[in-house]
């Protein structure tokens, strides 16, 4: 159903094939959900990945980092982790004597935000705010956050102990929520016999720089959206808010980054216009963290997005 | 989009198909048995908790067990499978069971498709306004279900209702063509079972102590009468049925054989009326007293009685018209005379001893002292006491309570026992009238028995007992006559202002759905085609005018639907020319996919057909998806060699 569209108009550039091409060497087996944290960046979005540790998590955050040259800084979440932990502290500067602002890891192009959910809330949504004003405020001043920027948090299932859950609101701060999974057989097998990828993600050479990412970013946004996709969009949107099956259907917001996100899908394709193939294929990473089951409350299932989408006729 | 009919059924569906069951079967709980009405809500039941719990349906062998059990129920209940009664119940059965195999779409549809059968039989049993209300609605829930199985889980119910109304609404214009244009056939349009007709109430034959007074408790209407001038006063509406002549000591009965055709003496001008008899089962057709204008297959029976040549089965109009001052028989055959003085030996000698002692007196003086004794002491009752072998002696002497029938029967024995002839009339006496559609109404709670005596020079005279022992009978009605607490039906003793007013406008409602809707019978029919300018029409021009008028429907209908439709893109009409090719390919396609996946898939299946199908996607997409600007030339060549 939801088929990659890989296939492209012949001819057409696709200036970030070789950024997914050497990240498929890393992350092995997982194209699919390589194309699509790269596409959460190029629609200059925050990516989720939730899965159970060792899936290759770090490795894709380290990976797009070294790839596109950017700056990298990775926070640990734990429990007793406090807000300045993140936004950065003053420190007396004895020579000078004034107080220095020494930035904290937030000040990056790329954060990694590993295991977002073993915070208490009050940091989380220390980052969370960061994400959404692309600025910190700390000790009664506003600093402004290295332009790009992107979060890439990791999750563990909520059900694993001394968790805290992301509340529904901030869960819709991040465009894409996706899932590794397990590697199949020939991957997993091929990642045995190198003894992991750490490493070889640390020897890449940066295929462009943090500073060519903007100029990318708006051809991704100038990609054509004609009237009927706005339709299919909207007939999708309306599907999700009549569907019994869930508690409350997708905000206006959501159906603005699923177009975005579908913009980027259809950009690494080469295409300039956005097709229903790209909808449904960033849909489920787009739309499966907002929304939440009738039945168990928890958010949608592959099964239920799929359901969504062959109830919806393509206008 | 197709889904398999082996396909799962989704959960949110299932309770669509209880309702369905539950709204088709529900008014049969007020015909068939208890028991069954409590399995079949026992099943549902079950099938219902099974659902909200998430059990899982009985397996085969318990529900072969239930049918065996529930067949043999209704063997035993109606001794037979078939039937209308027996077949109903059947039915009822089998749409409680087979809630309990929900397992497919299949099982829903044949659900589906069972109610739609059951609700068809509803007609049996009644046609009245709330049954057809009532069916109505389980219509628009079953279209509503069919629209809900189709539409998956995203068709919320009331996107589902308001489809299956809109769909109800343009199917109503049709209903009503073929209603008025479908050739009528008089009667039912295939054999109902043999025991479509049963348990129909009214007059019997036979008239035995207590007879009558059981049929005065039922409140059912009997029939509908409309004069054509202004009602004659209730006194004189004496509405004929059988004449009872043999008296064997208990019961009355009619002589059977054919008998010389009656000597009529019209005094005052014939009244014009149309009566709507209900289905009683009789030939009689309870005329007024005495006919004079009678239909075509109606005759006078020699006692003025008029007879239809069938027994009215089913509901019937007709045209009549009655003299309600004549003589009847001034020269009566003398045989007759003699049956009508016949007593059975040896019974009730004390009146026998009585009228014996009157002889001599003149035959006006006989008649007096007769209803002076009724005058005196005796009581108008609905529950009199049961009487023995010498019934009219007790009744006279000792009960002095009776209904009509004992005061007919025992002032015809006193009259036989005094020499005159005399005999027993079978009828309804008087009748309510509505002042809102001008129809005197006649239940059967006014059943009523009379005598009639043969004079010299007079003829057979009409003389009324009841009306000597309770005048208020005879001038207002039964439940005038009746001390309150007498089992009368509710309709007929609740009668204060405002009910009564209810029950005229319903009543009137009634009526003129009877005689409008169930009454539209072929004459009708030929009426309302030569008004329309259509006479003489035969099956033939019947067949065209319908033809036209659905045609001219249909037409409407598609002019309005495409007025409203939203202009179509021509990109996406040549998209689904391609599609339709790939139809007749044998590939199959869902609206739900996109181009490329598609694309992508018949690659995989069809490599023959997917180099210019890949060639239509790609103009397609840039059609329809791309910047604006684009030619549709490209997409139309591509359509043009794909469709080669």
């Amino acid at each position: 159903m939801l088929k990659d569209a890989f296939s492209a108009i012949a001819g057409s550039p696709r200036p970030f094939d070789p950024v997914l091409e050497q990240a498929g060497r890393i992350i092995l087996g997982k194209d699919r959900e390589i194309r699509l944290a790269v596409a959460c960046l190029l629609a200059n979005g925050h990516l989720l990945i939730e899965d159970l540790p060792g899936m290759g998590k770090t490795t894709l955050a380290h990976t797009l980092a070294r790839l596109l040259g950017l700056h990298f800084s990775r926070i640990q979440f734990t429990s007793d982790l406090l807000p300045a932990d993140i936004t950065g502290v003053s420190i007396f500067d004895r020579d000078k004597s004034e107080f220095r602002f020494l930035p904290g890891p937030v000040f990056a192009q790329l954060v990694l935000a590993d295991e977002i959910n073993r915070a208490t809330p009050k940091t989380q949504s220390a980052l969370l705010e960061a994400m959404e004003e692309g600025q910190v405020s700390a000790e009664g001043q506003t600093r402004a956050l290295p332009r790009p920027f992107f979060v890439i948090a990791t999750q563990n299932p909520s059900h694993q102990i001394g968790t805290f859950a992301l509340p529904e609101s901030q869960l819709d701060r991040f465009l894409m929520r996706i899932e590794l999974g397990y590697p199949d057989r020939v991957a997993e097998k091929a990642l045995l016999a190198a003894g992991g990828q750490r490493a070889q993600a640390e020897q890449l050479a940066a295929v462009f720089a943090a500073a060519d990412l903007p100029a990318w970013q708006e051809q991704v946004a100038a990609v054509h959206a004609a009237g009927p996709l706005i339709d299919y969009v909207q007939a999708l949107l309306d599907a999700t808010r009549r569907n019994p099956a869930f508690q409350h259907g997708l905000s206006p917001r959501a159906g603005l980054g699923l177009l975005a996100a579908a913009r980027a899908w259809a950009w690494l394709a080469g295409r300039d216009m956005v097709l229903p193939d790209d909808i449904q294929a960033v849909l489920p990473a787009v739309a499966a963290h907002r929304l939440r089951t009738t039945q168990g409350g928890g958010p949608a299932l592959p099964e239920d997005i799929a359901a969504l989408v062959r109830s919806v006729a393509i206008p | 989009m197709s889904t398999p009919a082996n396909a799962a059924l989704d959960r949110l569906a299932t309770p669509w198909l209880f309702a369905c069951a539950l709204a088709s079967a529900l008014p049969h709980v007020l015909h068939q048995p208890v028991w069954l009405s409590l399995l079949a809500g026992t099943l549902l039941g079950w099938a219902f908790w099974l659902w909200q719990h998430d059990r899982r349906l009985p397996g085969r062998w318990p529900l072969v067990i239930l049918v065996g059990a529930a067949c043999a129920g209704i063997l035993i209940e109606y001794r037979s499978l078939f039937g209308r009664d027996a077949g109903v119940a059947m039915l009822v059965v089998f749409v409680a069971m087979k809630l309990l195999e929900l397992r497919s779409r299949r099982d829903a549809m044949v659900v589906v498709t069972l109610a739609c059968f059951l609700l068809l039989t509803h007609f049996f049993h009644s046609q009245s306004i709330p049954t057809a209300l009532w069916l109505l609605a389980t219509v628009v829930l079953i279209t509503a279900t069919l629209v809900r199985l189709h539409g998956g889980p995203a068709c919320t119910p009331r996107i589902a209702l308001r489809h299956a109304a809109v769909l109800g609404a343009q199917a109503l214009p049709f209903m009503l063509v073929l209603y008025l244009l479908f050739p009528r056939i008089s009667g039912p349009l295939w054999g109902l079972p043999a025991d479509a007709h049963s348990g129909k109430t009214g007059l019997s034959d036979t008239m035995s102590p207590g007879s009558i007074a059981r049929l005065a408790q039922n409140g059912d209407i009997a029939f509908r009468v409309r004069f054509d001038g202004p009602a004659p006063p209730r006194q004189k509406l004496y509405w004929r049925g059988p004449v009872l002549e043999h008296f064997d000591g208990t019961t009355w009965r009619p002589f059977e054989g054919r008998r010389p055709a009656e000597t009529l003496e019209i005094i005052s001008p014939p009244i014009r009326y149309q009566s709507t008899l209900e289905a009683h089962d009789q030939r009689w057709l309870l005329a007024l007293d005495a006919p004079t204008a009678l239909p075509d297959d109606v005759r006078l029976n020699g006692t003025l009685t008029a007879s239809s040549r069938k027994p009215v089965s089913e509901r019937r109009r007709v045209s009549l018209a009655a003299s309600l001052d004549y003589r009847f028989n001034r020269d009566e055959d003398p045989a007759i005379l003699r049956r009508n003085l016949a007593l059975p030996p040896g019974r009730n000698p004390q009146a026998v001893a009585l009228a014996a002692g009157w002889r001599n007196a003149g035959r006006e003086a006989i008649l007096g002292k007769a209803l002076a004794l009724f005058a005196s002491d005796f009581t108008y009752t609905l529950q009199p006491p049961l009487l023995g072998d010498n019934g009219i002696d007790q009744f006279l002497f000792q009960t002095r309570r009776g209904f009509c029938e004992h005061f007919a029967a025992a002032f015809v024995v006193l009259m036989r026992a005094a020499d005159i002839p005399a005999r027993v009339v079978g009828g309804y006496q008087g009748g309510e009238f509505n002042p809102l559609d001008d129809h005197v109404v006649v239940r059967q709670s006014d059943a009523h028995a009379w005598a009639e005596v043969w004079l010299p020079g007079r003829g057979w005279v009409r003389v009324d007992p009841t009306a000597s022992v309770s005048p208020s009978r005879i001038e207002a009605g039964i439940a005038d006559a009746l001390p309150f607490g007498e089992p009368l039906p509710g309709v007929v003793q609740w009668r204060a202002d405002w009910i009564r007013t209810l029950r005229f406008r319903w009543e009137a409602l009634n009526n003129a759905w009877n005689q409008q809707v169930l009454g539209y019978d072929p004459e009708r029919q030929r009426q309302l085609l030569a008004r329309l300018g259509l006479p003489d029409a035969d099956w033939r021009s019947l067949a065209i005018a319908l033809g036209l008028a659905c045609g001219i429907l249909a037409a409407g209908l598609l002019a309005w639907a495409t007025i409203h439709r939203p202009r179509c893109d021509p990109a996406l009409a040549l998209w689904h020319k391609a599609l339709r090719q790939l139809a007749r390919s044998q590939v199959d396609y869902a609206p739900w996919e996109p181009p490329l996946a598609l694309a992508e898939r018949l690659g995989q299946q069809r490599p023959e057909l997917a180099d210019a199908f890949q060639a239509v996607v790609n103009a397609y997409i840039a059609a329809r998806y791309g910047k604006p600007g684009s030619n549709l030339e490209t997409l139309r060549d591509a359509v043009a060699r794909f469709q080669r």
